[in-house]
């Protein structure tokens, strides 16, 4: 049977202000990792709790496999979570840990035994199977966390942050490690964490949350490529995506020198941002080129590439401008550059609500109908 | 690396040396000084009476002047092993009371979102502020009036009211410091709440239970002003009641003996109790449940 979890309108208000998901409607699939990333306390992990049902939602519904589970308590909705701090019993072995789920579902214990043979056979558990967790190292212990989990073959996975206690290189590799460990389970899967190139790498889809709403539900790529207002486009990507507002005149962004086409969504704005990645900015090599002119006042190394920040005059304050820059070009603080957009990496955005305007390049529905408009903050 | 460690290498060497004579001697005089009084007794519940009364002091008695019987005589005059029963069942069953109710409500006060819950914890504060000494005319009263006077109960009940406050608040600070993830993870694995209780949150508790306990159990067995007004039967005394009320053969003779003889066995069950809980009050039980 094919797995699904669904969230309907989902709301959750702790007090007056204190509003961390709301109507959030979202559903994974089958084989889904969907990954909710967003800032620290825009919700995430109230989010998941809800599903796992530590919380209760104020209005809305939490769907397993099209049954609501809204009232049930967290024991009898067949979901197995990780921890952030992996939350093992620390007085188990790591066995009685990896155990105890299946134990108090009655598990036969002839069945108790193979599934956790097979899950310490896939994990390489079987030295660490009668030590304590207090004897374990960071890396062992979220394996056993992940363990714990997969021996139960929930109707959804929940992982809230599991790797931002381990130290970097760890945390490649073992993010590389659940990648493949999940996408074996054919098992909706939701995934928090605010580092988005967790999120890019291991998700199918990634939904993007800001102050409790969420603001775009799509593939990674699409979130990178067409990000469907400026604060999506301003928390994915690093360095950090460059907006300049600037002033239209008859369907033309003025630009430094060279006016650029509005998109074909714009309906005859006074001002427009501008979004342009890091990236995607480049050095002019001619001087057709729609470019800027501007100084050199910071150069970042960052291995094969320079990040160059540039001071570009306007007619009111001057402006900042973050380009990577090969190395080859030997750039010098306070040399003068051109710096060009190409049209093509250039998104729009609407100057009050930050919505994303459609450019002929990005696929056909743009804007995903779940961003809520009031949603931008800046 | 290489080389800092042979410049530093004279220098700590040297305060190396400094501090293998001083903390020795340190310790040595903070132990003489705490247990200077106890060791005295010690020694005095083991010497004759001619080396007790003898003057000047005798620190170093010589082998003719140690003996057994002030323990003897302290038998022969008084049902001792009664009173120790007597302070151990009251003690115990305090300890046993104040951390049946006191844990299960610093266990609430840590975890539910109770209404008015600071001013329950500044109630339990201020209990703990007040002296008992205060309260005994008053709990006289109590006692008098529900007919508890020469019962185990007059001070068993007292005992668990003074020490709650204590164990509330020492119990609450350890369920909050203890990381609420485990709980959440016992209820996703399908753990009931008394059985997550129970199997999961009581095993992490009993190092902070022992050292709770063992601080109830110690001001039980020590307490003197309710022992000594609400009981007046012999054989239902405590050991420090009894102990004080030690007379000599005659209403002159004070009876340093035996009463040294008391307090050494008065003393013995908690030394006893405390190296026995000692491995239990080990800390670091839950090192491991969460990232260390
Ligand atoms: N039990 C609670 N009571 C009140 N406020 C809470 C509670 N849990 C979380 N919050 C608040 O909800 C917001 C979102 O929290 P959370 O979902 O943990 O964010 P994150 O995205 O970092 O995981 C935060 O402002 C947090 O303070
Ligand atoms: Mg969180």
């Amino acid at each position: 049977m094919d797995k699904k979890l669904e969230l309907v309108d989902l709301r959750k208000q702790f007090n007056a202000k204190v509003v961390p998901v709301k109507n959030v409607s979202l559903s994974v699939g089958s084989g889904e990792f969907l990954t909710l990333l967003g800032p620290s306390g825009c919700g995430k992990s109230t989010i998941l709790r809800l599903i796992a049902g530590l919380e209760q939602p104020t209005s809305g519904q939490v769907l397993i496999n099209g049954k609501d589970v809204s009232r049930l308590s967290p024991g009898d909705r067949n979901i197995a979570m990780v921890f952030q701090s992996y939350a093992l019993y620390p007085h188990m072995t790591v066995r009685e840990n990896i155990a105890s789920g299946l134990k108090l579902r009655k598990t036969p214990s002839g069945e108790i035994q193979t599934r956790i043979q097979d899950v310490t056979d896939f994990l390489g558990l079987h030295d660490l199977m009668d030590r304590k967790p207090g004897q374990l190292s960071g890396g062992q212990r979220q394996r056993v966390a992940v363990a714990r989990t997969l021996v139960r073959r929930p109707d959804v996975f929940l992982l809230d942050e599991p790797l931002s206690n381990l130290d970097a290189l760890l945390r490649e590799h073992v993010r590389a490690e659940l990648k493949q460990l999940f996408g074996t389970q054919n098992t909706p899967v939701v995934y928090v964490t605010h580092d988005q190139t967790e999120a890019m790498t291991l998700s199918t889809r990634v939904a993007v949350l800001n102050n409790g709403y969420l603001q775009q539900l799509d593939a990674p790529e699409r979130i990178y490529m067409e990000p469907a207002n400026r604060f999506v486009a301003g928390f994915i990507g690093s360095p950090q995506m460059n907006f300049l507002q600037v002033p239209c005149e008859s369907r033309r962004a003025i630009v430094g020198n060279h006016p650029i086409p509005l998109p074909r969504g714009a309906n005859m704005p006074t001002e427009i941002t501008l979004g342009i990645r890091p990236e995607h900015v480049h050095l002019a090599q001619s001087d057709h080129e729609p470019a800027l002119d501007g100084q050199v006042f910071l150069i970042e190394n960052l291995g094969m590439h320079n990040l160059v920040s540039v001071r570009i005059q306007g007619q009111g304050e001057p402006i900042t401008v973050r380009a990577i820059v090969g190395i080859e070009h030997r750039l010098a603080i306070d040399s003068t550059v051109r710096l060009a957009f190409p049209p093509e990496s250039i998104h729009w955005f609407d100057v009050s609500t930050g919505d994303r305007i459609q450019t002929a390049s990005d696929s056909t529905s743009v804007v995903s109908p779940s961003v809520t408009p009031t949603s931008v903050t800046s | 690396m290489t080389t800092t460690v042979p410049e530093s290498q004279p220098r700590s060497a040297h305060q190396h040396g400094v501090r293998r004579i001083v903390l020795p001697v340190a310790v040595v005089l903070t132990v003489l000084f705490c247990l200077a009084p106890i060791l005295w007794q010690l020694l005095t519940s083991f010497k004759t009476d001619a080396a007790i009364a003898e003057i000047p002091n005798v620190y170093f008695p010589r082998p003719d002047q140690l003996t057994l019987d002030q323990y003897q005589k302290l038998f022969e005059r008084r049902p001792f092993f009664n009173y120790i029963f007597n302070s151990f069942l009251v003690s115990l069953a305090s300890t046993v009371l104040a951390l049946g109710i006191g844990a299960p409500a610093a266990y609430a006060l840590a975890r539910l979102k109770l209404q008015g819950e600071r001013i329950m914890l500044a109630a339990v504060l201020i209990v703990t502020l007040f002296p008992p000494i205060l309260l005994f005319l008053g709990l006289l009263d109590i006692v008098r009036y529900f007919n508890l006077g020469n019962n185990y109960l007059s001070l068993i009940i007292p005992y668990t009211a003074i020490n709650l406050p204590l164990t509330i608040l020492v119990m609450r600070s350890f369920f909050q410091q203890l990381p609420k993830d485990l709980e959440d993870a016992a209820r996703v694995d399908g753990y009931s709440t008394p059985r997550m209780l129970l199997d999961i949150v009581l095993p992490m508790t009993i190092p902070a239970l022992a050292t709770t306990g063992i601080l109830t159990f110690i001001s039980a067995w020590n307490e003197f002003i309710f022992a000594l007004t609400f009981i007046t039967r012999e054989d239902l005394k405590t050991v420090p009641v009894a102990g004080a009320q030690l007379g000599g053969a005659s209403p002159f003779e004070i009876p340093f003996g035996p009463i040294a003889a008391a307090t050494v066995l008065g003393t013995i069950p908690l030394v006893l109790l405390v190296l026995f809980f000692q491995r239990r009050i080990v800390q670091g039980l839950t090192s491991g449940a969460v990232k260390g």
